[in-house]
């Protein structure tokens, strides 16, 4: 609690109220030692929930054992009933809200309370919501909970309108950020304003293999790449834009695991390696006597056991399984 | 540091026994409302260390029913506390270790658990509705430790975790969400309980899962994100549910996790030289054991129990 501040024990309109001490049961078993000022305002909680009072000196107590504990999920369950008894002005508590979910960006509950509020108030709270989850994914670009509330407003809610652009400038800001790429494929695939995957798959391959050679040692658009093809094998192998970005990578860093990967995969899959990929894992082969005779695909494997030792096992596996 | 890493098992009960019992300690205060699920960590990880004896069964069965509400069937996060699925599971489980399940009423708290499933198959954690895989997990998981799965759709449940399933072969807490190891878990866990492991790509989940591990050993739930220590039980579990464990190099992991020990107090933290907590402790001892480390009880990887207690509640019946 604030410095200075006093508890409800001095408050006028908790003059009747009897405060309810923590019954911890006969012997506890791992007892807390809570702190007087918390203890005051819980056993004042406790009597007013006890009570099952529905009123606005209930409301004000909700907003201090908030402020000691915004996870104490009990204290907004209590909150919502109040309101809804109250019938409160819900915009004033998104106000409410909003202040204290700043504080605490990771809290289940205040996330939960947030979506309740939005459910109530409907589509006209969208833009409102989405401005909220931008200001939190500003501090913290990957907060999940921002992510998933984001995410059910968009499908409940709406405003799909300026969210491929809004992934856009995430990216720009930081192209690591797995988040935004999650939901740049969200947007492809179920915005109500776009063509769906297929339409908006050629574009989304030409702005991965950029995202890519920007920074090649980047999970996310390798695996956005493939997954532009989930379920489409023979169209991954036959876009020539993806191998000649895994030989592109390659060549200037045989290291790169994310490109092994990918080529191995598109190697398993049948892909046909053209005359510069040839000449590329000749050339490596030559560097190491053992791969002489070897297929390609497990040439691939034998470097990916070399640059990637904490997956040695993996890519064992994945060697086994080109034999058969 | 030239001497091999050890497990401080003895550090880690005494943390246990007696981190609540510290005065105005911060972690006790913000705890209060989910000492259930304290008492679930610290307690399976003192029987994983083959000292569940250093607490009093009896005071800890009384203590969890003061916890249950009659009315709903349901359990809250402390006395006083309104019901939930997070705390019912906790409770259930802390019973199945001291083998009391007994002291339930089953039938009722089954109902609680099946009477939050939802039209598609969803789970909500309360009556206020909130919906999340972890709550597919948690439900299931309970009502298989009570025999009692038939109360649900259990098709239905399925399909909502299928449903929640990404590109990547990973799964997000809601359709659409993304791939994250603890919300992963909890699907494959779901789909493992359930009998439902077909529809998981395991290798594609497998590959992944075991890139989770980043060059200091640990395992990290994200891409690009830092490894943390409870990791190592969510994707670990994962890997084992689907048989890939060998993916990743236990030996780095379990440097990583001994390096998060406070050896001289007890605990683990996130990552080292950080604070410690109950929960992390829970979660470093609960990684080595699936990695079968000396001195520590084999688990469960889809209960998240002992294996001997999870046995006892399906062998023997």
């Amino acid at each position: 609690m604030e410095h200075g501040k006093s508890g409800p024990s001095s408050w006028p309109e908790m003059a009747d109220v009897v405060p309810v001490p923590q019954d911890d049961g006969p012997s506890p078993v791992v007892p807390i030692a809570y702190r007087d000022d918390f203890r005051e305002v819980m056993d004042y909680f406790r009597a007013l929930y006890c009570a099952g009072e529905r009123s606005p000196r209930a409301l004000r107590l909700t907003n201090e054992a908030i402020e000691l504990n915004p996870a104490n999920y009990t204290v907004w369950h209590f909150r919502r009933l109040i309101l809804e008894a109250l019938d409160s002005d819900l915009q004033e508590e998104i106000n409410f809200i909003e202040k204290i979910a700043e504080c605490n960006p990771k809290n289940y509950q205040i996330w939960h309370h947030k979506r309740w509020l939005a459910e109530k108030l409907g589509p006209g709270v969208a833009n409102r919501e989405h401005e909220f989850t931008m200001k939190i994914l500003a501090l913290d670009a990957k907060n999940y909970h921002a992510w998933s509330h984001r995410q059910w407003v968009l499908q409940a809610l709406g405003g799909w309108e300026s969210e491929l652009q809004y992934c856009n400038q995430l990216l720009e800001e930081d192209i690591f950020n797995n988040s935004a790429w999650n939901q740049r494929y969200l947007v492809i695939t179920r915005s109500p304003l776009l063509g769906g995957l297929m339409a908006m798959r050629d574009s989304e391959v030409d702005f991965t293999i950029e995202a890519i050679l920007a920074n090649p040692r980047n999970e996310s658009p390798w695996k956005y790449l493939k997954g532009l093809y989930r379920g489409e094998n023979n169209l991954l192998v036959a876009d020539e834009r993806i191998s000649d970005v895994c030989l592109k990578v390659l060549n200037k860093d045989w290291s790169c695991v994310f490109a092994l990967g990918l080529l191995l995969d598109l190697l398993r899959l049948g892909l046909q390696p053209s005359d510069e990929l040839k000449a590329a894992l000749e050339s490596t082969r030559h560097c190491d006597p053992e791969m002489a005779g070897d297929d390609f695909a497990t040439t691939v494997c034998c470097i990916l056991q070399k640059y990637d030792p904490l997956r040695i096992n993996y890519w064992s596996w994945y060697k086994s399984t080109l034999s058969s | 540091m030239a001497e091999e890493a050890e497990l401080a098992a003895d550090q880690h009960v005494r943390y246990i026994v007696t981190v609540e019992k510290k005065k105005d300690s911060f972690e006790s205060l913000v705890m209060e409302h989910i000492r259930l699920n304290g008492a679930y960590w610290g307690l399976t990880t003192l029987d994983l260390l083959h000292k569940l004896h250093a607490v009093e069964a009896a005071e800890v069965v009384d203590w969890i029913m003061s916890c249950y509400h009659p009315e709903s069937g349901g359990f809250g996060g402390n006395v006083g506390h309104d019901p939930h699925v997070l705390y019912t599971l906790s409770a259930v489980q802390v019973l199945c270790l001291f083998d009391r399940l007994d002291v339930l009423d089953v039938e009722k708290v089954a109902d609680y658990v099946a009477g939050l499933q939802n039209e598609d198959g969803s789970f909500s954690g309360d009556i206020w509705g909130e919906v999340d895989t972890r709550f597919s997990y948690i439900a299931l998981c309970t009502l298989s430790l009570l025999h009692r799965l038939h109360k649900i759709d259990v098709q239905k449940a399925v399909d909502f975790v299928v449903s929640c399933k990404n590109l990547d072969g990973g799964f997000g807490a809601m359709p659409g969400g993304e791939s994250h190891a603890g919300q992963i878990f909890c699907c494959v866990g779901a789909l493992a309980i359930t009998g439902s492991l077909h529809h998981i790509d395991r290798d594609r989940l497998g590959w992944w899962l075991c890139e989770r591990q980043c060059k200091d050993g640990g395992l990290n739930g994200r891409p690009e994100k830092l490894a943390d220590v409870c990791y190592s039980w969510w994707v670990l579990s994962s890997l084992i549910m689907i048989d890939r464990v060998h993916w990743i190099d236990k030996k780095n992991l379990t440097k990583f996790i001994l390096n998060c020990q406070d050896k001289e107090n007890g605990g683990i933290s996130d990552r080292p030289d950080n604070a410690v907590d109950i929960y992390h402790t829970y979660f470093g001892v609960a990684g080595l054991s699936l990695m079968e480390y000396p001195g520590v009880k084999p688990m469960d990887p889809a209960y998240a129990l002992p294996l001997d207690v999870v046995n006892r509640i399906f062998l023997r019946k």
